[in-house]
This record gives C-alpha cells, structure tokens and sequence, in this order.
C-alpha cells in the first residue's frame, strides 16, 4: 500500500507593520519548531509546508500585528523552477505585479481596519458614559502628534 | 462559513478581508495549486491539459479564444461553488491568469446571474476610499451565516489552555 502524503500548501505572508519585520517573523517560525518551509522576502514571507502546520504557523505570525499582516495562498511552492527568478533569467515573477500594487494600499487598509476594530470595541463598552481614561487621552496624544 | 467568490481572483486583499472575518474566499491560487503540484503534470510550464479547454465549454462557446475556455476550465469551478460573492471594479492592474478581460466578462456576468449576495465595491484610491471599502466588505460578510471552523476551534482552545497555565 502507497502511503497517504499530508496536503501541502504555500502561504504568502505580507507584511506592512511598523511593528514587525519579516525577519522578526521568520525567527518566530524557527522558535516555534513547526516543520515548515521560510522564504524571506521583500514584502514578507513565503511558508510552505503541511496543511495544518502552515495554519498554526500563520495564525500566530498574524497574532504579532492583526491588522497589519496579510496572508493570501499561493499556488506554486516556494523555488519552483516555473517561477523562480533564479532559472528564468532574473525580472520579477510572474503575479509579482499585482502583489506590488496591492501592497502598496495595504497601510490605507490596516489603518481602516485598526478603525473598524477600535469602533468596535466602543459598540461593546456600550453607550455608558464614563471619565476618559488617561492612557487613552495618552493614545490620542501619541496619534496627534504621529500626524 | 461561506465561501465567498472573490474578483479580482487572485487579491491579497480580499483573500485576506474575506478569512480575517470567518470565510472560505474562492481563489485562483488553490486551482493553480491543484494543477502544478499534481502529479500526472510533469511538462513545466504547460501545465494545462487537453482536456481542460473541453471543460470550458460549459461556460463558453468553441467559438470563443481557447485562452477564455483554459481560463473558464480553473474559474467555472469556483463559481458552482460560490455562496456569496465580491466584486471589485477598476482594480489598477489585470496581470497573468487574470489579464484577459472577456474572461473577466463572463465571469462577472456569471456571478452576477447566479443570484448569490454579491458586493460590488470600487477599488479604493485613497485613505478615506480605503475606510469605505474595509467597512462595506466587513459589513457585507458579517452578514452572512457563520460557523465556526476547526480550526478556530482548536486556536481558542489553545489560547485558553495557555491562559489557564500562566494561571
């Protein structure tokens, strides 16, 4: 009897933090000893490996900064000699394109998320009114003065 | 969990918006990764078969590019399997599997006539677009029916056991 081999799946992890790094990223793969496949990239990280390994593994990665990491799949593993530059001639990959333009409104879209999430979290205090908290007066601050 | 039909198909973006909030997104890559990690392909880079332009005849006639029926042959799938659906107008850039604009065509006028929910937003140009696009595509997915996956499962309950180590 042929053994049954595990799903393998590729993910993109792109990362748009001020936060984090694809490296700090990468080192918290290796830490965490799933078996799974990192490539360092310019706009994050690409992992490869078993189905549940590279879930776990990009669940927690998102945890490091949620609404400023973003993961989409992706269809061919990592130095596949189909799309690899290093064996066809350099020039960026086939798909890199639209990465690059989307990458480049991901701030807008972590900003807006970073919003729904804060609106959110006021819908759940409830309508109560209450005394402005000090670390809060401090965030809006900090925001302030980070425009 | 509903799978939810995503355009342009193979977005970072809405891949990403559609599983932060609890969705399956329907997606190029898993069909390309079906097709390349498949073991009766073994002729990089055709990795499609004879016999898929056949299975785009479903959705297009023989009359029509044998590129849109190849197209239709990894997309028709998707699009039986779609429960809900998001369509982004004007995104900046169509490039490879999804840079031929009648398969575009066809695949939005599909989706749309298939009578699922379908949000059509527009590509956001600028921060206040952005908010705008964010929260219309959360609001349209918090929406829909939700079940909770295994997955989510297994990280709560992790999460809790780990609480209750510090504990």
């Amino acid at each position: 009897m042929t053994e049954t081999k595990k799903e393998e799946i590729t993910k993109y992890i792109v990362i748009s933090s001020d936060k984090v790094l694809p490296s700090d990223a990468a080192m918290k793969i290796y830490e965490s000893e799933f078996p799974v496949t990192v490539k360092e990239t310019c706009f994050g990280l690409i992992v490869s490996g078993a189905k549940d390994d590279v879930q776990t593994v990009v669940e927690k990665i998102r945890q490091l900064d949620k609404n400023h990491i973003f993961v989409k799949d992706r269809g061919f593993p990592p130095g596949d000699e189909r799309r690899c530059r290093a064996s066809r001639g350099g020039g960026p990959r086939p798909g890199f394109h639209f990465l690059r333009e989307e990458v480049g409104i991901l701030p807008a879209i972590g900003a807006a998320l970073d919003e729904l999430e804060a609106k959110e979290s006021i819908k759940e205090k409830g309508r109560t009114k209450c005394r402005l908290k000090a670390s809060d007066l401090k965030k809006v601050i900090e925001e302030e003065l980070a425009r | 969990m509903v799978k939810v039909f995503i355009y342009p198909i193979n977005s970072l973006i809405l891949a990403d918006l559609v599983e932060r909030f609890g969705h399956k997104p329907l997606t190029m890559m898993s069909q390309i990764r079906e097709k390349v990690t498949s073991l009766s392909l073994d002729s990089p880079p055709i990795n499609i078969t004879p016999e898929d332009p056949k299975l785009g005849l479903k959705y297009a006639a023989i009359e029509v590019p044998a590129g849109v029926r190849g197209r239709m042959a990894l997309i028709g799938p998707l699009i039986e399997q779609t429960e809900a659906a998001i369509i982004v107008e004007n995104p900046p850039t169509d490039f490879g599997c999804v840079g031929c604009n009648r398969t575009n065509e066809l695949t939005k006028y599909l989706i749309r006539s298939k009578g699922v929910p379908v949000l059509e937003v527009k590509y956001p140009d600028s921060d206040e677009e952005a908010r705008d696009f964010v929260n219309k595509i959360a609001a349209f997915l918090e929406s829909l029916p939700k079940e909770k996956t295994e997955t989510e499962e297994k990280a709560k309950e992790e999460e809790s056991a780990e609480k209750e180590d510090k504990e």
